[in-house]
């Protein structure tokens, strides 16, 4: 499969879930079950993308400069400090590391 | 409200663009992917599989990335009463329905606010977005080398930003710790991509069980 491919299979399934919101009945929004669903889905899957982007080189485990970086940027969350702040600290610390040979 | 959201939010743009060339995109598939998917949590998705697992990895990335956008749909059902009939206008609605217009249409007080809430946003954060993404793959094109600049862990803490402020009580959380070690712990196990689909599954039963929530049957939503 071609990265264009992947791009626009992926595109075209973003959008046709947002369309099909707008067919479903209002009353299913009445219910809690889907919503909630939802919800932890997403919770789920960025917890796992956080876990194998800081962890996973390929199939193997292993702890890197990822680790620290990710240390740095939790901490730097909790003091609602702006995203992008963020992210140029998270890789300036992975990159830091990986200069002094870690 | 609209614009301070929608300047935040085209920052991100910036960060993904980046991310998308280093994972391996070029320019246009970056800003392809803000154009027609426009929706930041699936399109990080997508490009973090892609970088681990390249192309082999493709239909594990879309999945993950589908089932990111999922929550769209439930938006879209509480958008839809707000927006009002007419085919064209309810599939530009869609298009622009993402986590930052449907929080500040529903914030609003009248549904004539909340119409001109949501669709404010969502053209604001759609422009931002897109200018952003195209000048991030810009300057990721210009910095090469991923691993020297940090651009992986960069990847990890976008993740951790997107995730932080549903952490919001116990069981957010509890299910955020065990996706977190379900796809570890499958890592070594399957393919690339596979073990964040299988993460998955640990919020389907805690959704459907509602586990961590005893006793509340309707919840505060």
């Amino acid at each position: 499969m071609s990265i264009w491919a992947i791009i626009i299979i992926a595109s075209v399934a973003g959008l046709a879930v947002k369309i099909t919101g707008y067919l479903v009945p209002a009353e299913v929004m009445e219910r809690e079950r889907p919503s909630r669903v939802a919800g932890l889905l997403t919770v789920a899957l960025l917890a796992a993308l956080v876990a194998t982007q800081t962890l996973a080189d390929g199939q193997d485990v292993v702890l890197d400069a990822r680790v620290p970086a990710l240390l740095v940027a939790a901490a730097l969350f909790a003091l609602r400090v702006p995203f992008i702040v963020v992210i140029i600290a998270a890789a300036a610390t992975a990159a830091l590391i990986r200069a002094l040979g870690g | 409200m609209a614009v301070s959201v929608a300047a935040a939010v085209s920052a991100y743009g910036v960060s993904f663009g980046a991310l998308a060339v280093a994972a391996g995109l070029d320019v246009w598939q970056a800003c392809v992917l803000s154009l027609v998917m426009f929706s930041g949590g699936s399109q990080f998705a997508l490009v973090g599989v892609l970088a681990s697992g390249g192309a082999a990895a493709g239909p594990a990335a879309i999945a993950g990335a589908t089932l990111l956008g999922s929550r769209n749909a439930i938006y879209a059902m509480r958008m839809g009463p707000i927006v009002g009939p007419g085919i064209l206008r309810r599939l530009a609605a869609a298009h622009l329905t993402i986590d930052e217009s449907t929080a500040v249409g529903t914030a609003q007080g009248t549904p004539e606010e909340q119409r001109r809430g949501f669709w404010l946003t969502g053209i604001l954060v759609f422009v931002g977005w897109n200018l952003t993404t195209l000048a991030g793959a810009l300057l990721g094109d210009l910095l090469g080398d991923v691993s020297r600049y940090g651009l992986d862990a960069a990847a990890a803490a976008a993740f951790l930003g997107l995730l932080w402020p549903r952490l919001s009580s116990l069981q957010p959380v509890a299910v955020a710790v065990a996706a977190a070690v379900v796809a570890t712990a499958l890592t070594p196990w399957v393919a690339p991509g596979l073990p964040v689909l299988a993460a998955a599954v640990v919020a389907v039963v805690v959704g459907l069980t509602n586990w961590g929530r005893g006793g509340t049957r309707r919840g505060a939503r």
